[in-house]
């Protein structure tokens, strides 16, 4: 039960729902392909997100490395978003 | 139970300290840098010729994409566990979590060998078109990541087996826990990316 409080936990069972949803929800043909893809891709950039400041330890880093990491973040999302939005 | 290392630690404070070491972190990034300009390169050959990349895209089969992505991030998950359980000086516990981030990596790898056996036997090769030379490639280098990892995380196994982690600074488990982790992470922006982009 202790294992079920932890906050890696809350934050991996986050990231299985989310990881769920993406795949088997939003890949449907519920909404237009280019808002299921621009929200699968945000999603993935939160889960990444949620993975460098948890698991990573990132949040607890100098500013300096939450600075890099969340610097590349954005650098791939923007380029993947834009080349695929242009 | 909330333990010193699950609080919020505000910038400034001199609690906060770097995980693992600088190198390490050279290192990731230099990875990730690698990747980034991978995942861009994709893009622009489905810029080029989106009809031949969704075409192909159909060829893949999501639901080994995201069981892999939710075999990941268990695998994470336990990676994540083993830290917290050492800094308790609980080292069969580590152990077991250690020893379930490996058999994750395991499954992964299995999984991927399934996969690209299916393709194989449908014809479908790195040589088929320009979108399964980057699927084969990209997937090819990543799992590459994950035998690897795999391999350091037997390696923390045994670590964690003859208790040669200071608890206080687990400095080597750290350092490779931010490796598996990142191996999860290019995952997460890779599986989308060939299997969901539509």
């Amino acid at each position: 039960m202790e294992l079920l409080r932890k906050p890696a936990t809350i934050v991996w069972a986050a990231l299985m729902l989310a990881t769920c949803a993406t795949t088997w929800l939003l890949s449907g043909n519920s909404v237009t392909p280019e808002v299921a893809t621009v929200a699968i891709l945000l999603i993935a950039a939160v889960k990444v997100r949620l993975v460098m400041t948890h698991f990573m330890e990132v949040r607890r880093a100098p500013l300096a490395l939450r600075c890099v990491c969340d610097g590349w973040l954005l650098a791939v999302t923007a380029l993947i978003l834009t080349v695929y939005l242009v | 139970m909330s333990s010193e290392t699950d609080e919020f630690v505000p910038v400034g404070d001199p609690k906060r300290r770097l995980p693992g070491v600088e190198g390490v972190w050279v290192f990731v990034m230099a990875d990730m840098t690698v990747f980034g300009v991978l995942f861009g390169s994709f893009m622009l050959g489905r810029h080029q010729n989106p009809a031949l990349f969704d075409a192909s895209r159909h060829a893949l089969n999501p639901n080994f994409g995201g069981v892999n992505t939710l075999i990941l991030l268990t695998s994470s998950w336990f990676a994540a566990l083993a830290l917290g359980a050492v800094r308790k000086s609980r080292f069969g516990l580590a152990q077991r979590f250690i020893g379930g981030a490996f058999l994750c990596g395991l499954a992964f790898a299995v999984s991927k060998a399934i996969e690209y056996t299916e393709k194989l036997n449908a014809g479908i090769s790195l040589l088929t078109n320009d979108f399964f030379m980057y699927y084969f490639t990209l997937t090819g280098i990543h799992l590459f990541h994950v035998v690897a990892g795999s391999v350091v995380l037997l390696v923390l196994w045994f670590k964690a087996r003859s208790r040669s982690f200071d608890p206080q600074r687990p400095v080597v488990l750290e350092c490779g826990a931010i490796y598996w982790h990142m191996v999860d992470l290019l995952w997460i922006i890779l599986f989308p990316l060939l299997y969901l982009v539509r």
